[in-house]
């Protein structure tokens, strides 16, 4: 008995039971863990990925699901930083320790998908139930908005 | 007993000098140099060479700094490279950086007395000196190898941008010249750059990990995996020190994946292939328990017995000038003030976490903490090796904030190990770690001032009652005097007779180090109180701060560009209010104003202004950096943080309960910093200790109602 479902548009077979988090399916049995474990109950939105690209917090997300379903992870922006918000996270400056930074992308990625031009309302909307202990939502906050900048372009040029 | 008063050196003295004390006391700290300071992969490559402990040139020219210290989010991954290559001419982005092994002879903090351990905002300050000077050895013995090899004057010579060039263009890599380099002796005296001839240190650098740090490839000890690698999820008593008195496994035993049930001192693990498997079994799991002496406490009844003091209650005179006592009981106007503070939690993002692996007469362990031959030591007495078989590899770590000071869950993940003979990544659930902390203690601070004519004090005394953290750690004595609770005791304000005591109890909760110490604690009061003697005076706060400040010129300078950056001298926009607070820490010089409105009874923090004096800085952007997070991280605190005890169980178990400070929650930030040619100071804590007094400051400002205890709810408002 496996559970199919795609992750960053690859097809697996996951053999964790069907109530498994998606969060340790894809960290230990998948093996990306670049989504990270924070609280275990959708208070933190460290594991937060996208399932048909809504995001989600996969520690309170069971396996059962997402079969037949199209998951993203923050190994899916890009593997070298070639996304607007990656650029963006780094010409910002924004991570400190790191551990909350592929949630907090994550989020930012679902709100650029359906807003390209986000005011500091939206930002803080999409983005609260992302915690950073080491507070960088200034970062965040800038940095969300340089990407959409980059990316408002990239669609004026297109 | 000190009796100084310049408040920029009395840190650091005495806090080396008596760790030094305990170190020798307490016979656990100092482990010794047990490992030569050199990565095995690369002598066994045979194409790395190491000048000195801290640099490695690898004959393909790549330079690897060896950094001493943890990265956990306050960029020493950055400003250390940084240190190094100003003194080697390269770009500072050909540098690598792998972390240290324990060893506190090479890799030891002077500034905390030795032990190898990142904390107390130490790193850079630590490593200003000896960074550039070994960077500049290195130069130094490429130089003389590349004059060797060409016969010619090490002084026609140049080393930039990773190459030797001489005359008659010859020209070297630093690489090629590495294996004869490093065979020279290392020189004693090197020149060292003038400030004026930097081109790295004190420029904005973009931190070398971040490109790991937003495509998911950063390695966090929750992440690090070995071959045959199993999972535990390990019961611990609900009451903190409570132990095992007997266990049913079998139930736990039977479920999908799991390959045994061990008891540890701590508790009960349960070992699986995967860890849900464990963590899933874990709750099947019939653990009968000791709960011991833990088992009574309650914030309320331990708040109770700090002010009530007890016999085993330690006084201990901090600092004296004149009679204070007299001139407050003779005098007409007296300010009288009691500050408290709760237990605190330190909760980083990344739960406790460590992978063990005790086979063939060694120990592996690797993953986050902030005390590499704390981490060695103690596993080895825990398990009764000899710490030179126990191997430590840091990796990245998910927040450190004092509580991967511990090695609490190091020792668990080795004993676990030991016990099933297999590699063992232990993982803490939130709630393990929130319900398993060394808490911050609680603390209560008595003050009482006399006022002259003129308003200003004329006397004061100050006393502050916690718990010695170092008396646990360190095994400092409990008769002598702990440093790190009399941090920002003594405020800069010029009075002319004062005493300051600091009296140690045991409320009997463990506590440990939370980011700035007990500067938190005494800056809350400090500031606090003179903005109480101010109010009583009828004089405006800043105003009146001013004028006992003409001795102390950094202070007032950052106190007046505050000020004037806030917009002191005008009102604040309608139905906001705005409060000052003052602290020097880490020998870094600090002023904030907060603005805040009220809503519903309870602060909104809308704009903090931040002015820091901390002499030199290394990457000014990791500065603005570090000051933003200790300010989110204290206004955490400041608004919400409370830990509350039943019967000796931890009440706060996950993020909903004990609520920290969101982006929306998250206030404008706007930081000045200090040009000076000062010796640099700390900057990765100081700022959290501000938050707290400038807006419970503002609070008053805006209610009247003084609020002298955190958190600053609606509740704790209302009652004041």
């Amino acid at each position: 008995m496996s559970t199919r479902f795609s992750v960053n548009g690859r097809t697996v077979d996951a053999k964790a039971e069907a109530d498994t988090p998606l969060l340790w399916v894809i960290r230990d049995e998948i093996g990306l863990t670049g989504t990270k474990f924070g609280c275990g109950a959708a208070l933190c939105g460290a594991c937060t990925v996208h399932v048909d690209g809504q995001p989600v917090r996969s520690c309170q997300t069971p396996l059962s699901a997402v079969a037949g379903r199209k998951v993203s992870t923050i190994e899916s922006l890009s593997r070298n930083n070639t996304h607007p918000l990656q650029k963006a996270w780094i010409a910002h400056d924004v991570p400190q320790c790191g551990y909350c930074q592929s949630g907090q992308l994550m989020s930012a990625a679902a709100l650029l998908a359906k807003n390209k031009n986000p005011s500091d309302a939206d930002i803080d909307a999409a983005m609260s139930g992302n915690i950073c202990r080491c507070g960088t939502y200034a970062r965040i906050k800038a940095a969300i908005k340089t990407a959409a900048a980059e990316m408002r372009g990239a669609r004026s040029q297109a | 007993m000190s009796t100084t008063t310049n408040t920029g050196t009395r840190g650091g003295l005495s806090r080396r000098g008596f760790l030094q004390t305990s170190a020798v006391a307490s016979g656990g700290l100092a482990i010794g140099a047990n490992l030569a300071g050199l990565s095995v992969e690369a002598i066994a490559a045979g194409t790395i060479h190491t000048p000195n402990a801290w640099v490695h040139i690898a004959d393909d020219n790549t330079i690897t700094l060896i950094s001493a210290r943890s990265e956990m989010g306050q960029g020493v991954y950055t400003s250390m490279p940084m240190l190094i290559a100003e003194e080697l001419n390269v770009d500072v982005r050909t540098v690598q950086v792998v972390i240290a092994p324990p060893n506190t002879k090479l890799y030891g903090n002077a500034l905390l007395g030795g032990p190898q351990l990142t904390g107390g905002s130490t790193s850079v300050r630590d490593g200003w000196e000896k960074l550039r000077v070994a960077g500049a050895q290195v130069r130094e013995m490429l130089l003389s190898a590349a004059a060797a090899k060409w016969n010619v004057d090490a002084k026609s010579l140049k080393a930039e941008n990773g190459n030797v060039t001489g005359p008659g263009g010859k020209k070297a890599s630093y690489g090629q010249l590495a294996a004869e380099a490093s065979k020279l002796p290392v020189p004693e005296k090197v020149a060292l750059k003038e400030p004026g001839d930097f081109r790295i240190v004190g420029k904005r650098t973009r931190r070398l990990d971040t490109p790991a740090k937003t495509n998911g490839t950063a390695e966090f000890g929750i992440d690090v995996k070995l071959p045959g690698m199993v999972y535990a999820s390990l019961e611990q008593c609900p009451v903190i020190g409570g132990t095992v008195k007997g266990f049913d496994g079998a139930k736990a035993k039977a479920m999908p994946g799991v390959i045994d049930v061990v008891q540890i001192p701590d508790g009960v693990a349960v070992v699986a292939d995967t860890y849900w498997h464990a963590k899933k079994a874990r709750e099947a799991l019939a653990v009968q328990w000791d709960e011991g002496s833990g088992a009574t406490l309650n914030e309320k009844t331990m708040l109770e017995g700090i002010r009530a003091g007890a016999p085993s209650d330690k006084v201990l005179p901090l600092k004296a000038n004149g009679d204070a006592e007299a001139a407050i009981k003779d005098a007409k106007k007296v300010v009288r003030a009691e500050y408290v503070m709760p237990l605190l939690s330190h909760s980083p993002m990344e739960p406790m976490n460590f992978t063990a692996w005790v086979h063939d007469g060694k120990v592996d362990l690797i993953g986050p903490t902030q005390w590499q031959d704390g981490a060695q030591g103690t596993v080895a007495k825990a398990l009764g090796v000899d710490p030179q078989t126990i191997s430590v590899r840091t990796t990245f770590l998910g927040g450190g904030f004092g509580r991967r000071i511990d090695v609490d869950f190091i020792v668990q993940a080795a004993q676990i190990s030991k016990a099933v003979g297999k590699p063992v990544k232990l993982i803490w659930t939130r709630e393990d770690d929130m319900t398993h902390d060394f808490y911050r203690p609680q603390s209560l601070h008595q003050m009482a001032a006399a006022l002259g004519d003129d308003g200003k004090p004329t006397a004061m005394t100050f006393r502050m009652v916690s718990q010695s953290i170092t008396g646990r750690v360190f095994g400092l004595p409990l008769e002598v005097q702990d440093p790190l609770m009399t941090e920002a005791a003594i405020a800069p304000y010029e009075i002319a007779a004062t005493r300051h005591e600091v009296v140690k109890h045991d409320a009997g909760l463990r506590v440990g180090y939370w980011r700035s110490v007990s500067h938190a604690l005494n800056a809350f009061a400090n500031e606090s109180f003179i903005d109480e003697c101010a109010a009583a005076a009828g004089k405006d706060p800043y105003a009146y701060r001013m004028a006992l400040l003409e001795k102390q010129p950094r202070f007032a300078n950052v106190l007046r560009l505050a000020a004037d950056k806030a917009g002191w001298s005008t009102a604040a926009p309608a139905g906001r209010a705005r409060g000052i607070a003052l602290m020097e820490g880490y020998d870094t010089y600090m002023a904030q104003i907060a603005e805040v409105s009220m809503q519903n009874g309870a602060p909104v923090v809308h704009k903090v202004t931040v002015v820091a004096d901390l002499g030199r800085m290394v990457n000014p952007d990791t500065v603005e950096a570090q000051i933003q997070s200790a300010i989110v991280f204290g206004l955490s605190a400041a608004l919400y943080g409370e830990i509350t005890l039943d019967k000796g169980r931890v009440q706060q178990t996950n993020f909903d309960r004990y609520r920290v400070v969101r982006m929306n929650e998250s206030p404008t930030i706007d930081i000045t910093l200090v040009q000076s040619n000062e010796k640099p100071g700390g900057i990765g804590e100081p700022a959290t200790a501000l938050i707290g007094p400038a807006v419970a400051n503002a609070v008053f400002a805006a209610t009247g109602k003084r609020v002298r205890g955190m958190p600053f709810t609606a509740e704790n408002i209302a009652s004041a």
